[in-house]
């Protein structure tokens, strides 16, 4: 089972190369990929510097073109696309059947790996994409359950990766517009999420708000720990209850599932967090390794995923870790 | 310009959907889409009970169209998409490429829900050869956005559809959040979402709307609302103004309101709906999708 860990910037992609990593994931500097963060991916000598690093240490790297391009801007992602392929990344991440064409109009054969973006979520619709795009992987989105995945990994035409850590989105990606209904920028259009720019924190004494352009997302007092205020995970008021309607801050760690993963046969783990530091980036990586490598020795697997596990404990939002929807009573 | 109406995207008795499809059949809509898209845990009616109405729709003069469930996961619910995506009586709306596959995959043609991401001419035109004969805009589209795909839509005959009214389908889950409010799980849910007519409403602490909890998907909190822009529409080449049913009362009042603006070619600035609504048009404007702009 490979291990595929974030890289948003040459920094991270040192360590995650360093510390194990099978492939590491990267994007470019504009919206044509999920994580359109200022600060974050790669220039296109960045990429080249990248790959020569890389590769010299038997890793790979792919690149995440996986938001929708509107018409009027499509030259943006075709532009994304020669560039990457030109500069020798291994394998492009796509979501938008638009951009799979122009690929197959330039390369029969280039490897493609479906986005999680694309919310591929059964096997009809992976035999849409093998038939239609001859991909070679798709990453399932945060909405199966454990049986779920086995029954895919076995029966699917093509190479499954699912998420393994990092933060949690809970609905089928590539088919939320909640961001946009709020800020007019999604991760769809604009590869962003709850983006920063329309972010305010407002300390009230006693209690600290976060508001996302305008709208009251969260309200903290003194002794809790103040979150990004995601949008998903505020707390609300339904019914005259104030809760976390949709979700509350907390993180993905499959690391419990993780032997039942590799029997089903899914093919790779994926970590999220390319907006996370390099630091942090060490750290998720090489826990992952070991508990990767560990699952081959039954009798140390155990004791080591508990302890990688305690390890990464302070790493998740909200300090907090779900199975998630794997586990159908999160559902 | 055609005025359809949606799948109710709520959970309804059968009696409740039967009154409302009675009802509807008597209005000037021309196309009325049937079938569950949101939880396939919702029972209350049967494929042949859905077929009846259809049939009934379809004589009283209406097109008729099949949706299919958006997010599709466990074997029995690609089983129940392959019956409506095989037959040949009605159109299919697909809302998942499974859909498409299966459809393609049989022969038959398809309009392309709000769920499925055509976003360019690439790919609408890469859909138009597998069988799309509708492209229903996603709905954070806008009228920018649709400008330069309106001519190729023309040139390969396939029609235009654009939501007008109703709350907009802004996500899914695996997590049942009508379930979740009631604090049972998913697979005890005990249908509470039969309960609520048009979901459940989210308010941030401030008492400001923000989102429609329906199963599991969640719904903006407005209205979207440009009926009183239904020429605007026209002239972008929007074929089909789309009507997302509310409740089943103010439903029917939003098709007459609109077939009266559209038939009078008069602008109507009130909707005379029996509920208050919040209202939105910002993505028609390329902004948030929650603004209105008057």
């Amino acid at each position: 089972m490979e291990l595929i860990c974030p890289a948003g910037n040459y920094q991270s992609l040192i360590k995650a190369v360093d510390h194990g990593a099978n492939a590491v994931y990267i994007g470019l500097k504009n919206e044509t990929n999920a994580r359109h963060f200022s600060g974050l991916n790669f220039s296109e000598k960045q990429i080249s510097k990248a790959i020569d690093y890389a590769h010299q240490q038997g890793c790979k790297v792919y690149c995440a073109i996986n938001t929708f391009p509107r018409e009027q801007k499509w030259s943006r992602w075709t532009n994304a696309v020669d560039q990457a392929m030109g500069s020798g990344i291994d394998t492009l991440i796509v979501a938008d059947i638009g951009v799979m064409d122009y690929i197959r109009s330039r390369s029969s054969d280039f490897p493609i790996h479906l986005s999680v973006q694309a919310s591929s979520t059964n096997l009809e619709s992976l035999n849409f994409y093998h038939q239609q795009f001859a991909i070679r992987r798709a990453v399932l989105p945060r909405v199966l359950s454990l049986a779920q995945v086995e029954k895919l990994a076995k029966n699917a035409p093509v190479e499954i990766e699912v998420f393994g850590f990092g933060s949690l989105c809970i609905m089928a990606e590539g088919r939320c517009y909640l961001s946009s209904y709020m800020t007019g920028e999604s991760p769809n259009t604009q590869g962003v999420c709850s983006p920063a720019a329309y972010v305010e924190w407002e300390d009230k004494g006693a209690q600290l708000e976060s508001r996302l352009n305008g709208l009251l997302i969260d309200r903290f007092r003194e002794n809790e720990n103040a979150g990004y205020p995601t949008l998903c995970k505020g707390r609300f008021e339904v019914h005259g209850q104030v809760e976390h309607a949709l979700e509350e801050p907390t993180s993905l760690n499959t690391m419990d599932i993780l032997p039942q993963l590799e029997s089903a046969g899914v093919a790779a783990i994926k970590i999220e967090g390319r907006q996370r530091s390099p630091a942090y980036v060490t750290q998720v990586t090489r826990a992952w390794r070991q508990a990767i490598d560990s699952l081959s020795n039954k009798d140390a697997d155990g004791k080591t995923r508990q302890i990688v596990t305690e390890d990464l404990a302070d790493l998740a939002e909200g300090k907090q870790t779900t199975i998630g929807a794997y586990e159908r009573s999160w559902q | 310009m055609k005025i359809s109406v949606a799948s109710v995207p709520y959970f309804w008795s059968k009696e409740a959907y039967g009154a409302f499809y009675s009802a509807l059949s008597q209005t000037p809509v021309d196309i009325v889409y049937l079938g569950e898209t949101v939880c396939s845990k919702r029972r209350s009616m049967k494929f042949s009970d859905w077929i009846e109405i259809a049939e009934v729709l379809r004589d009283s003069g209406k097109q008729v169209v099949l949706s299919t469930l958006t997010l599709l996961e466990a074997e029995s619910e690609l089983k129940y998409l392959t019956k409506i995506a095989r037959q040949k009586d009605f159109l299919i709306e697909a809302n998942d490429m499974a859909a498409v596959q299966v459809a393609s995959e049989n022969g038959n043609s398809f309009v392309t829900g709000c769920a499925i991401n055509v976003y360019n001419n690439q790919s609408f035109s890469r859909l138009s050869r597998l069988g799309m004969k509708r492209w229903c805009v996603p709905v954070e589209l806008g009228q920018r956005d649709i400008i330069p795909m309106v001519s190729l839509a023309d040139k390969l005959g396939v029609e235009v559809e654009y939501q007008v009214f109703g709350r907009m389908p802004l996500a899914y889950s695996a997590r049942c959040f009508t379930a979740r409010h009631h604090q049972l799980d998913k697979d005890n849910c005990q249908f509470k979402c039969l309960n609520d007519e048009q979901g459940i409403l989210v308010k941030t602490q401030d008492g400001d709307s923000f989102a429609q909890i329906n199963g599991i998907q969640t719904q903006s909190a407005k209205v979207s609302n440009l009926i009183n822009r239904w020429s605007e529409l026209k002239e972008a080449k929007i074929d089909i103004a789309r009507i997302v049913p509310v409740s089943a009362e103010d439903t029917l009042q939003a098709v007459d309101v609109l077939s009266n603006s559209i038939n009078k070619k008069t602008q109507s600035s009130s909707t005379y709906l029996a509920q208050d609504y919040e209202f939105c048009n910002g993505y028609w404007l390329q902004i948030e999708g929650m603004k209105f702009v008057s």
